[in-house]
């Protein structure tokens, strides 16, 4: 007996994934269309999260503004407080002492790594796979005590301000970073890509799914790993070098499509993780070479007013392009901050991926996580 | 305790006696044990045969019942470790010793917990689904030994009956993830049937390709039939039989919803599957139903493929077997083969967590391909060649070489 397929009746189910679910990294919400485990249509609700930070920023002094910059992406908040206390010096024409040039981008690259072991982390949980994560946990956990024994903060550090750092750094931080730089690269991270990145299922997982077109990618502003994985070469810290990024000698490594097709999940995985082994030789070269000197502008470390005038300024955050574009009239206020959140625009991205017919329920997670978003700075 | 499920008749305990002298091995046999102590006193046993039948069914349910408990507190908490040594952490300290009594307090903490029912839930089938899911398990462990002789039932189709039973569980699931009227639990329960009936199909093919080297359905048969030297455990006994035992331990993986086929609940995706609106002591029966299932497997996968209870060195699987063997020497005998036996099990199920705990999930179309596609048809195969290399060596063991050199097998 044959049955014939317009006997059967089939539904499409309409499903939210979230505010609440363990896998949208945070309060954001897709309402899918699926068809059995196919999703045909998603839609992504994003704004449960937003604190009105531009406005709030409006009300407080220059310097009071930094630690609302940690709680955009808090898990690379070093990067968000370079990013606006750059802006603020290159409108109020601020020199940051060279000490602290150096000690930015020891914290910062730092952050990065912390970062993108939370991505890799995350992203291993997202597939089912539990250990990877504490594995990155346990290796967080070396940075954050550099952190606290740098700024007393393990997460919202509010560390880089206008004019340099609030603490000068010891030697004995900078030997902790040493320790650290030795013990992850090469070991650590071989140990991740024998663990997580070469695992058959892994790869399986990954390869060939949410492929990104770098075309696509351009026209939804996706900037960062995500990017870069789709296999286009930008890198703010190497095509428009901000602090002293100019100075160190560093690969940028972009998605080459080895496992599948080009700007797949594996691709945007794989630049998280080989961005991590550049970070460690940044960090290493700026150990190597970090003068003594003033870890502040003394000036700066009490106020600052910025002559009358606008400015944009972005940098290369853990996710993207952090952008601040500050509108001053002079005062000891902004007069208009805007933030440009890289998940933000990365996210924007996840309709059109997802929308295509291929994806699976499964993928969903999939897709999302290589994304790596932190809702915090999508909504702010 | 030779449970007489199948043969209830008036003076079963006769039967009992005298199944006692040819079929187990220094087993244990609740009623002659009674029987024998009332004859040392010299008194007769006050009731009806029946009665007796009864209490029994009553105790080694009761027994089954309780060491399936008993595991799953054991197993929670190996779990839970065995994770947490994993991942450089310590896992549960304080409650006990390393936190051994741990799994007793979440159980206590489960059972005195708000019993909910969603309101739009179907209410009957919501709190019948975790006692069919639990009782599918359970009356898989009818047949199956725990060491020589230490089977509630030795039935003669007990491997047939394992198979057969194991469908109950997936209508229970099912009916769980219908009734829950969650859509997050609908696909748990989908894909959970999808999966179980898929990765029924090689685990049959492996248990055929066994059946035909043991010669019986019989658990205890098969058990005795790879007595010996530990090449006459079926793993060794042809390598088709080495890759269907390999085949048996994926797909029972599958069977028990465990890494990397735990898509059921793929806690990620679908936040916890079929079981995600049940809270409290329902939950807990998903949970015990989970672990004993694990247990199952394994012992399953012991039983066919790794010796049973068989040590694979004669001298030591002989203590306590021959005839002029003291009470103390039979008693210490059994004791080691059901440690044995027990130990090979537990082994089992840690590679189930250490699997658990290193692997990614697979996708439902990657799940699926694995069954149909990778499993079937080599298992298919096995099936074939095990059949023909048992006709044509005539059931040689370790590939046939020790036999070749004048070993017995």
């Amino acid at each position: 007996m044959t049955v014939a397929v317009k006997d059967i009746r089939t539904e499409e189910m309409l499903l939210n994934m979230g505010p609440q679910h363990p896998s949208t990294h945070g309060v954001f919400r897709v309402v899918i269309r699926t068809d059995g485990e196919m999703v045909l249509e998603s839609e992504s609700h994003i704004g449960y999260l937003h604190r009105c930070f531009e406005k709030v920023a409006e009300n407080n002094n220059y310097l009071q503004v930094v630690p609302y910059t940690d709680r955009m992406d808090y898990l690379c908040a070093m990067a968000n407080n370079l990013g606006y206390a750059e802006t603020v010096e290159k409108l109020a024409k601020i020199q940051v002492p060279e000490r602290a040039q150096y000690i930015r981008v020891i914290a910062t690259e730092l952050n990065r790594i912390a970062s993108h072991l939370m991505a890799f982390g995350t992203y291993g949980l997202d597939l089912g796979a539990v250990t990877p994560f504490l594995y990155a946990f346990r290796d967080r956990e070396m940075i954050l005590k550099i952190f606290e024994k740098l700024c007393g903060q393990r997460l919202n550090y509010s560390y880089i301000r206008v004019g340099g750092v609030t603490f000068d750094i010891t030697d004995e931080i900078l030997a902790d970073a040493q320790r650290f730089c030795d013990y992850f690269d090469p070991v650590i991270i071989d140990e991740y890509d024998r663990l997580l990145s070469y695992n058959g299922i892994f790869i399986s997982r990954t390869a060939n799914v949410g492929v990104l077109p770098v075309d696509l990618a351009i026209s939804y502003g996706v900037t960062g790993p995500s990017l870069r994985g789709s296999g286009l070469k930008r890198d703010l810290r190497k095509d428009e070098p901000y602090s002293i990024y100019n100075r160190f000698e560093f690969d940028v490594p972009v998605g080459t499509g080895e496992m599948g097709q080009l700007g797949d999940c594996w691709d945007r995985y794989m630049v998280r993780i080989r961005e991590m082994r550049q970070s460690v030789r940044i960090i290493r070269q700026a150990l190597k070479d970090i003068p003594p000197g003033d870890f502040c502008e003394k000036k700066a470390f009490r106020g600052v007013k910025p002559p009358k005038g606008e400015v944009y300024h972005k940098i290369e955050g853990a996710r993207g392009e952090v952008g601040f574009y500050l509108v001053s009239d002079g005062s000891v206020k902004p007069y208009r901050l805007k933030a440009r959140g890289p998940s933000f625009c990365n996210i924007s991205v996840l309709d059109a991926l997802t929308s295509r017919g291929d994806c699976m329920v499964a993928d969903m997670v999939a897709i999302i996580g290589s994304l790596d978003i932190v809702m915090g700075e999508v909504d702010r | 305790m030779t449970l007489l499920a199948q043969a209830v008749p008036p003076g079963a305990a006769d039967l009992a006696r005298a199944r006692g002298t040819h079929d187990v091995q220094g087993g244990l046999h609740l009623e002659s044990w009674i029987y024998q102590g009332l004859d040392a006193l010299g008194l007769e046993f006050p009731f009806e045969e029946w009665v007796l039948v009864a209490v029994t069914l009553l105790v080694v349910c009761g027994l089954v019942f309780g060491f399936i408990n008993l595991f799953a507190l054991f197993a929670v908490w190996l779990e839970r470790k065995v994770s947490a040594h994993m991942q450089c952490r310590l896992g549960p300290m304080e409650v006990g010793p390393h936190g051994l009594l741990q799994t007793l307090a979440d159980g206590i903490k489960l059972t005195v917990k708000e019993d909910i029912i969603p309101r739009v839930a179907d209410k009957p089938l919501f709190i019948l689904a975790p006692v069919i899911v639990f009782t599918g398990i359970l009356i898989r462990f009818v047949p199956l030994p725990f060491g020589p002789g230490l089977v509630a039932s030795d039935m003669d189709l007990g491997l047939f009956f394992v198979a057969a039973v194991g469908s109950v569980e997936v209508i229970g699931v099912i009916m769980a993830g219908w009734a829950s009227n969650n859509k997050w639990s609908l696909f748990g329960t989908i894909r959970t049937a999808t999966q179980m009936v898929s990765y029924e199909i090689p685990i049959g093919i492996a248990f055929v390709a066994v059946i035909v080297c043991a010669g019986s359905f019989s658990l205890m048969e098969i058990v005795n039939a790879q007595q010996g030297w530990f090449w006459s455990w079926f793993v060794y006994r042809n390598p088709f039989l080495t890759i269907l035992s390999i085949i048996y331990l994926i797909a029972s993986l599958a069977e028990c919803k465990r890494a990397p086929f735990d898509l059921p609940e793929a806690e990620s995706e679908l936040v916890s599957g079929f079981h995600t609106e049940y809270a409290g002591m329902r939950f807990a029966f998903f949970f015990l139903a989970e672990y004993a299932a694990m247990y199952l497997v394994s012992a399953v996968a012991v039983v066919l493929f790794f010796g049973g209870w068989w040590s694979g060195i004669p001298a030591i699987d002989g203590i306590g077997l021959a005839p002029d063997d003291s009470a103390l020497t039979v008693t210490v005998g059994f004791l080691m083969k059901a440690g044995i036996f027990m130990t090979k099990a537990i082994f089992f199920v840690f590679v189930q967590m250490w699997v658990r705990w290193t692997l990614p999930r697979v996708r439902l179309d990657q799940m699926m391909h694995i069954c149909w596609k990778v499993l079937l048809p080599i298992s298919l195969v096995c099936l074939v060649g095990s059949t023909l290399w048992e006709l044509m060596t005539g059931g040689g063991a370790f590939f046939g070489i020790p036999t070749l050199f004048g070993f017995g097998g």
